[in-house]
C-alpha cells in the first residue's frame, strides 16, 4: 500500500480526523453564513452537513467511525442546554410579566406541530410507524427519540427528522414572522424555539438576547409538554 | 472557567440522576437547566445578586456556538437517505408546512393572549 494509504488508514481510525473536519466544516458554514450578513436562509449547520456528508459517502466512511470523533462535538449538547437557564435567568421579569401567554402558546405550539405533521405524512399515505416517527419532531433530539419509541416510531429516522425541523425552522422562520409583521422579540423567539428546538434557539440567540431566552424557554417546556401530552393523546385517537 | 463548567456538569449530571431515578419523561440536561435556574433564583433571592460573571462568560461561551454542537447528530442524515428519497415528498411538505403552522401559531397565540390579559388587568384598574 501506498504511504497516502497507510495515513489515511491511521488518521481515518483515530477520532481527531473526523473532530477537526467537523470543526472545520462548520467554521467554513459559519463564515458564509456570517459574510451575507447571518442570512437565515445560509445555515452554518446545513452548510457543514452539505460539505460532510458527500465527503464520507465519497471516501466510504460509515457514520459510526465518523461519530467515534465526532462524539466529543455532540456530548457538549448536555451541558450547553443546561447553560440555556442563564439567559433564560436574565430575562425572569419578561418571562414572569407575560406567564400566561407563554405557557398558553408553548401548548397551542406544541400541538400544531406534531398535529399537523402527523396529519401530512397521512394524508400522503403513510402508515402508522412513519406518523408515530414525524409526530415528536420540533422536541430536542434525545427526548424526541424516546417520544418516537414510545408510539412505535423510528427513533433513529426521528433523529434526522428533528434535525431537518430545526434546520427548516431556523432557515424560514424569520421571514415568516417578518411576513406577518411581528416585531416582539419575546414573540419571536418563542415561536422559534417551539417549532425548531436548539438549531432555532441557536440562532435566535445570536440576533438578540431576548430572543435567545424566550426560545431556549419555549424549547425546554415545548420538550415537557410534548413528552407528556402526544403519548396520552396518540392512545386515545389510535 | 473550570468552575463554571464543573457546575454545568454537575447540573446535568443531577437532572440524568434525577430522571432516571424517578423515571421522568424529561431529558436529564433539561432537568439540569430548570436546577440552575432555581439554583440562580435562590441566589438572587438570598444574595440580591445576579449571574457571577464567571458563569456568565463560560456560558455565552458555549452558546455562541450551539449551531455546532448539532453537526454531529445533522450528519445522522446519511443513514437514511433511502427512505428520505422514498418519501421525500410526503416528509418534505410535513416537516416544511408543519413548521411554518407551529412558528404562526405559537407567535398569534402569544400576542393574542397577552393582548387579552392585558385588557383583563386594565379593566380591573379603577
Amino acid at each position: 500500500m501506498s504511504a497516502a494509504g497507510d495515513i489515511w488508514v491511521y488518521l481515518s481510525a483515530s477520532p481527531l480526523l473526523h473532530l477537526t473536519l467537523t470543526l472545520i466544516a462548520y467554521q467554513i458554514g459559519d463564515r458564509i453564513y456570517r459574510r451575507f450578513g447571518m442570512n437565515p436562509l445560509l445555515n452554518p449547520v446545513v452548510i457543514a452537513i452539505v460539505i460532510l456528508v458527500p465527503l464520507l459517502v465519497v471516501t466510504d466512511t460509515d457514520y459510526d467511525s465518523y461519530f467515534d470523533g465526532a462524539q466529543f462535538v455532540h456530548f457538549l449538547l448536555g451541558p450547553a442546554t443546561v447553560a440555556l437557564a442563564i439567559p433564560l435567568f436574565n430575562q425572569i421579569d419578561r418571562v414572569r410579566r407575560s406567564a400566561l401567554a407563554i405557557l398558553a402558546a408553548i401548548l397551542a405550539g406544541s400541538l400544531a406541530a406534531a398535529g399537523s405533521a402527523a396529519a401530512i405524512v397521512w394524508l400522503f399515505g403513510a402508515d402508522t410507524v412513519l406518523m408515530a416517527s414525524i409526530a415528536p419532531k420540533s422536541v430536542t433530539t434525545p427526548i424526541a427519540m424516546g417520544i418516537a419509541e414510545k408510539l412505535g416510531g423510528l427513533p433513529s429516522l426521528t433523529a434526522v427528522l428533528v434535525i431537518l425541523t430545526g434546520v427548516l425552522g431556523a432557515m424560514l422562520g424569520p421571514p415568516l414572522l417578518n411576513l406577518m409583521r411581528i416585531r416582539d422579540w419575546r414573540a419571536r423567539g418563542l415561536a422559534i424555539g417551539v417549532a425548531s428546538h436548539g438549531i432555532g434557539t441557536a440562532r435566535a440567540l445570536q440576533v438578540n438576547e431576548v430572543a435567545g431566552a424566550f426560545s431556549g424557554l419555549a424549547m425546554g417546556l415545548n420538550a415537557l409538554a410534548t413528552a407528556i401530552l402526544l403519548p396520552l393523546i396518540w392512545r386515545w385517537v389510535f | 472557567m473550570l468552575a463554571s463548567l464543573t457546575l454545568l456538569l454537575l447540573c446535568q449530571l443531577a437532572g440524568e440522576t434525577l430522571v432516571v431515578l424517578f423515571a421522568l419523561p424529561v431529558p436529564g440536561p433539561v432537568l439540569g437547566m430548570v436546577l440552575l435556574f432555581l439554583g440562580l433564583l435562590v441566589r438572587r433571592l438570598s444574595t440580591q445578586q445576579g449571574v457571577p460573571e464567571a458563569l456568565q462568560t463560560t456560558a455565552s461561551g458555549l452558546l455562541s456556538h450551539l449551531s455546532l454542537l448539532f453537526v454531529p447528530a445533522g450528519v445522522g442524515v446519511m443513514l437514511h437517505l433511502a427512505l428520505i428519497e422514498d418519501a421525500w415528498l410526503a416528509l418534505g411538505t410535513a416537516l416544511v408546512a408543519s413548521t411554518l403552522i407551529a412558528i404562526a401559531v405559537s407567535a398569534l397565540v402569544m400576542l393574542g393572549v397577552e393582548r387579552l390579559t392585558r385588557r383583563a388587568v386594565a379593566e380591573d384598574a379603577p
